[in-house]
């Protein structure tokens, strides 16, 4: 390799460090605030669902499926098969 | 009324502990009252770089577990006597750290300092979100590289929203400081420059701390590069970065070595 060749075939590269970023980071936070925000819808749910019926939490699944067109929120609640409602008069 | 800083990055190596130790000390040698706590429990190092490592006797734990009293384990600096540091214990487990036992030693010490430092250990695991929870003010040192970018890029979420101040509902003050900086390869393309990393972080601007001998220097005899160097580049941007922080408003420079023509052309004024 002639040094002619070393001295111009070094191209710049941050230029690529710095697009790469942008793209990467632009999906991971995306990502993290998702995680963020079910995390915080199931805790809720599970809290209005608490005042009412007596639940296992470790029962309460909630799931976000995006779709192209569609997007569903998926709540899956296990009761148990007698349901001891709080709150009921006897 | 006492600030509690955090200096965090997610990332190893990219300057936490030194940036903890110089900007302590020159907020301490501007005249303000500051302690600096090491949160890297197992692989404490403040105490090294700050060069009290044959000085400690009892650390946070010992503190947060009520073995010892604050004041017994505080070590003030030799050189700067409105220095303290809290050293961090390189024995036990970082699961000896409770919130209730870390929020209790940090009330102690904002009625004492002006000034709370928190170094954070790398990583995002129970001691980074410990060492973050209280803060007032977070300085996210980043380096320009992409691997440390991305990782500041987490530690900002996580401020936005596992910190005290955010569970509040309040904004936490973020700082973006860029170390290891060489201001030559970033103009020539070859490294993230300061305008692509304020791009993507989208944090205000604390300092850019340049890539320097003297850092290593003050690190291998134990002394914050102000004390060590205080005339030099690195240093120079730390005092800036400082003053900065105690509210003054100073335009960011990169501070060169030398005085010339290259740095007309590099430290020209860019924030």
């Amino acid at each position: 390799m002639s040094l002619l060749a070393l001295f111009f075939k070094r191209k710049p590269t941050a230029g690529v460090a710095r697009e790469r970023l942008q793209i990467l980071l632009a999906h991971e936070r995306i990502a993290t605030g998702h995680s963020e925000l079910l995390a915080k819808l199931q805790e809720e749910i599970i809290q209005v669902i608490a005042k009412y019926i007596k639940i296992d939490r470790e029962q309460v699944h909630v799931k976000l499926d995006r779709g192209k067109d569609m997007s569903t929120l998926e709540i899956d609640v296990d009761l148990p098969s007698v349901m001891p409602l709080l709150g009921a008069r006897g | 009324m006492a600030k509690v800083l955090v200096v965090t990055s997610g990332k190893g190596g990219v300057g936490k502990t030194t940036s903890t130790a110089a900007l302590g000390a020159a907020l301490a040698q501007n005249g303000a009252n500051v302690v600096v706590v090491d949160f890297d429990v197992g692989l404490r190092n403040l105490d090294l770089v700050m060069g009290a490592e044959r000085r400690v006797v009892y650390d946070l734990i010992n503190v947060v577990q009520g073995d010892a009293k604050l004041a017994q384990a505080l070590i003030r600096d030799k050189r700067i006597d409105t220095l303290s540091l809290l050293p961090a214990s390189q024995t036990r487990d970082k699961d000896a750290l409770t919130p209730e036992g870390v929020a209790r030693v940090i009330d102690q010490l904002r009625e004492k300092f002006d000034w709370v430092i928190c170094d954070s250990p790398a990583g995002i695991e129970k001691g980074a979100m410990l060492a973050m929870h209280h803060a007032d003010t977070a300085v996210v040192v980043t380096n320009p590289e992409v691997s440390s970018v991305r990782d500041s890029d987490r530690i900002i979420g996580m401020l936005d929203s596992k910190t005290a101040k955010a569970e509040k509902g309040e904004r936490i003050e973020k700082h973006l400081l860029l170390t290891r900086y060489d201001p030559g390869r970033a103009a020539r393309g070859e490294m993230l420059n300061v305008e692509d990393v304020l791009e993507i972080l989208s944090i205000p601007l604390l300092g850019i701390i340049p890539e320097s001998e003297e850092v290593l220097r003050a690190s291998n005899v134990g002394s914050p590069v102000t004390l060590a160097s205080p005339t030099g580049a690195a240093a120079r941007a730390y005092f800036d970065a400082a003053r900065r922080l105690a509210g003054e408003n100073i335009e960011v420079v990169v501070p060169m070595e030398r005085k010339g023509f290259m740095s007309r052309l590099f430290g020209r004024r860019v924030a």
